[in-house]
C-alpha cells in the first residue's frame, strides 16, 4: 500500500513538471501553429544557465535570471527567425521545420559546453526527504508539485483574465477575425514564446533535482515526454495538457514502481510507456482528451 | 458612443485603388468611392467581383490573403490606411465585421465582446461596460447568453454578436461584409433595422451585400462592382430603378414591381 502511495506521489510530481513543459508546447502551438521541436533545447538552456550562475548569484537569483534569459531567447527566436517577412498564416509548417534546425544548433552548442559533466543547479532541497504520514517524499518533489501548481494556476489566470490571454485564444480560433479586432498577432505570438521559454527553464530545475543526478547534455530530451502529454490533451487545450501530463507522469511512475511485476515487458518499459499511453488514448479519442473540434452551429 | 467628436468630420476616401493577389491576379482596378461621415454606402456585386477585397484593403487584412495594394490610396480623415496593419484601421475608428460572422466559437459571448475592444489597448472598465450596455441595448438576446459559447448560438445570433463585437471598438465607420448571408428573411430584416439604428447614432456604414434589396433600402449611395471595376454608381434610389440592377441584383423581371423581400443577387 505504501508502495502505491509512493508511486502515486512520484507520478504527481513528475506530472506537474511535465505539465510545465507541455503547457509551453500548447501555448506556442495555439499562438503560432508551430510544433516547437526546439523546446528541449530551451529547457536545456534554462538548466544550463541556472547551473553556471548559481555560484555567483545564489540559486534563486540564478534561476530568476535563467528564466528571464530563456524567455527572451525564445521570444527572439520567434521574432527574428520564425516570423520573417510577411505575416502568413500558412507558414506554420515551414516554421516547425525551422525549429528542428534551431534545436540542433542549440543542443550541439550546449552539449559542447556541458561535455560529459553532471552539473548541479544548486537547488536548496538537496537530497532531503520528509515523512508525510505513511509515505516518504523528497523535498524536491514536494517543491515541484507546489511550485508547478502555483505557476500553472497563474498561467491559467493569464489565459482567462488578461488582454494577452484573450488575444491568444481569439487568434487561435480565427487569425483573421482576431486581426480585424486589432489584435497585434506578432506581439501575441512572441509573448507566447517567451512564456513557454520561461516555463521550460523552470521545469529544468525540477527535472534535474534529486533524485535525478543533475543536468546532463541529454536532459533536454525529457521534453519529448511532455510532447505526448500535450498531444494527449489535444494540443490546443491548456487543461488538456495538464491532464495529459498527470496521466503520463503517473504512468511512468507506476510502471517504474512495478517494474519487477512488469518484467514480461522487458527492461526500461517506463521510457516507452508515455508513448504507449498516447497511442491508446488517441485510438479511443483521436482529437485528444480535451481537443474537441468545438461544437458549432452554423 | 465615442464621446469625442473629431474637429473635422472624417470620411473614407478610396482613390483609384488597384489590388493584386499573389502578384498576378488583379482583383480591383482603379476603384474609387467615398463614404461620407455618417453616411451609408452600399457596395453591390456578384461573387468574385471584388467586394470583400475592397474591405480587406481598407481594414488592412489583404496581407493575410497574400494580396497587396498596387496602386491608389485609402484615406480615412487624415489617416492614410493603405498598406497599414489592421490595428491602424481599428485605432482610426474603422472596424470590419467579417463575412460569415467569424465569431470566436470556443469563446463565450462575453469574451467575444471583450475581444472587440482589444485593438484599443487598455481602457477603463467603465468604458468597456458602457460599450457592452450599448451592444445589449441593440441585441437584448445576447445579454441572456453572456456565458454561452459563441459557437452554440444560432446564425442570426452569431451575426448579432459579430456586429456587437465590432461595436465594442466604438467605430466611426463600420464595414459590414454580407451581414444577411445565410439568414432567414425575418433576421435579415432585424439586422437591417439595427444597421439603420447604428447609423442613426452617428456611425457611418460601408455595406457589402449580395442582397441588393436590403442594401439599397439602407444606403444613401451605392456602387456596383463587376470583375474588379466600378460599373455603376449613384444615389441608392436611382440605382434601384435602373434596369441592370433590377434584373441582375434584385432578381426581377424588368418591368415588374420590386418584391418586398428581395431575393439573393443573381451572379
Amino acid at each position: 500500500m505504501t508502495g502505491l502511495l509512493d508511486n502515486l506521489l512520484n507520478g504527481l510530481a513528475l506530472g506537474s513538471v511535465y505539465a510545465l513543459v507541455a503547457l509551453g508546447f500548447v501555448v506556442i502551438f495555439k499562438a503560432s501553429g508551430v510544433l516547437n521541436f526546439a523546446h528541449g533545447s530551451l529547457l536545456l538552456l534554462g538548466g544550463y544557465l541556472t547551473a553556471v550562475w548559481h555560484d555567483d548569484l545564489g540559486f534563486a537569483g540564478a534561476l530568476a535570471l535563467a528564466v528571464l534569459v530563456t524567455a527572451a531567447v525564445a521570444g527572439a527566436l520567434d521574432r527574428l527567425l520564425l516570423q520573417r517577412g510577411e505575416p502568413d498564416p500558412h507558414a506554420a509548417h515551414v516554421q516547425t521545420i525551422v525549429t528542428i534546425g534551431i534545436d540542433i544548433v542549440l543542443v550541439t552548442d550546449l552539449a559542447r559546453r556541458i561535455g560529459g559533466d553532471l552539473l548541479s543547479l544548486g537547488d536548496p532541497w538537496g537530497d532531503s526527504v520528509r515523512d508525510l504520514g505513511p509515505v516518504t517524499v523528497a523535498d524536491s518533489r514536494l517543491a515541484a508539485v507546489v511550485v508547478s501548481a502555483v505557476v500553472i494556476g497563474a498561467v491559467f489566470a493569464l489565459f482567462r483574465f488578461t488582454a494577452w490571454g484573450l488575444s491568444l485564444r481569439a487568434a487561435a480560433e480565427d487569425v483573421e477575425a482576431a486581426a480585424l479586432m486589432g489584435v497585434r498577432l506578432s506581439r501575441v505570438r512572441a509573448l507566447a514564446w517567451c512564456l513557454a521559454g520561461a516555463l521550460a527553464a523552470l521545469a529544468a530545475v525540477f527535472l534535474v533535482a534529486f533524485p535525478a543526478p543533475g543536468l546532463e547534455r541529454t536532459t533536454g530530451q525529457i521534453a519529448l515526454k511532455a510532447f505526448p502529454a500535450a498531444i494527449l490533451g489535444g494540443m490546443t487545450s491548456p487543461a488538456g495538457a495538464l491532464a495529459g501530463s498527470m496521466l503520463i507522469g503517473l504512468t511512468e511512475a507506476l510502471v517504474a514502481g512495478y517494474q519487477s511485476e512488469l518484467h514480461v515487458l522487458g527492461e526500461g518499459f517506463g521510457d516507452v510507456a508515455p508513448y504507449a499511453v498516447m497511442v491508446l488514448v488517441l485510438l479511443v479519442r483521436p482529437t485528444g482528451l480535451f481537443g474537441t473540434k468545438g461544437a458549432a452551429r452554423v | 458612443m465615442p464621446a469625442s467628436p473629431p474637429a473635422e468630420e472624417p470620411a473614407l476616401h478610396v482613390e483609384e485603388l488597384d489590388v493584386t493577389y499573389g502578384r498576378a491576379l488583379s482583383a480591383l482596378r482603379s476603384v474609387s468611392l467615398t463614404v461620407p461621415h455618417g453616411g451609408v454606402v452600399a457596395l453591390l456585386g456578384a461573387n468574385g467581383a471584388g467586394k470583400s477585397t475592397l474591405l480587406r484593403a481598407v481594414s488592412g487584412t489583404l496581407r493575410l490573403h497574400r494580396g497587396a495594394i498596387t496602386g491608389g490610396r485609402i484615406r480615412y480623415g487624415d489617416t492614410a490606411l493603405d498598406g497599414r496593419d489592421p490595428v491602424a484601421a481599428v485605432r482610426a475608428g474603422v472596424v470590419q465585421v467579417p463575412e460569415g460572422r467569424r465569431v470566436f466559437a470556443g469563446l463565450t459571448v462575453d469574451e467575444n465582446l471583450r475581444s472587440g475592444g482589444l485593438g484599443l489597448g487598455r481602457r477603463s472598465p467603465a468604458l468597456v461596460r458602457a460599450g457592452r450596455e450599448r451592444v445589449f441595448a441593440f441585441f437584448p438576446r445576447l445579454a441572456e447568453r453572456t456565458h454561452q459559447a459563441a459557437g452554440l448560438l444560432s446564425g442570426g445570433e452569431q451575426q448579432m454578436l459579430a456586429i456587437g463585437r465590432a461595436l465594442m471598438a466604438a467605430p466611426r465607420l463600420l464595414l459590414l461584409d454580407e451581414p444577411s448571408l445565410g439568414l432567414a428573411p425575418l433576421m435579415v430584416h432585424r439586422i437591417a433595422e439595427v444597421v439603420r439604428e447604428i447609423n442613426a447614432q452617428g456611425t457611418a456604414v460601408l455595406l457589402v451585400e449580395q442582397n441588393a434589396g436590403m442594401a439599397l433600402s439602407l444606403a444613401d449611395h451605392a456602387h456596383v462592382l463587376e470583375v474588379g471595376e466600378v460599373r455603376l454608381s449613384g444615389p441608392a434610389g436611382e440605382l434601384a430603378r435602373t434596369d441592370a440592377v433590377r434584373r441582375l441584383y434584385l432578381g426581377e423581371e424588368t418591368g415588374t414591381d420590386r418584391p418586398s423581400d428581395a431575393g439573393q443577387g443573381v451572379a
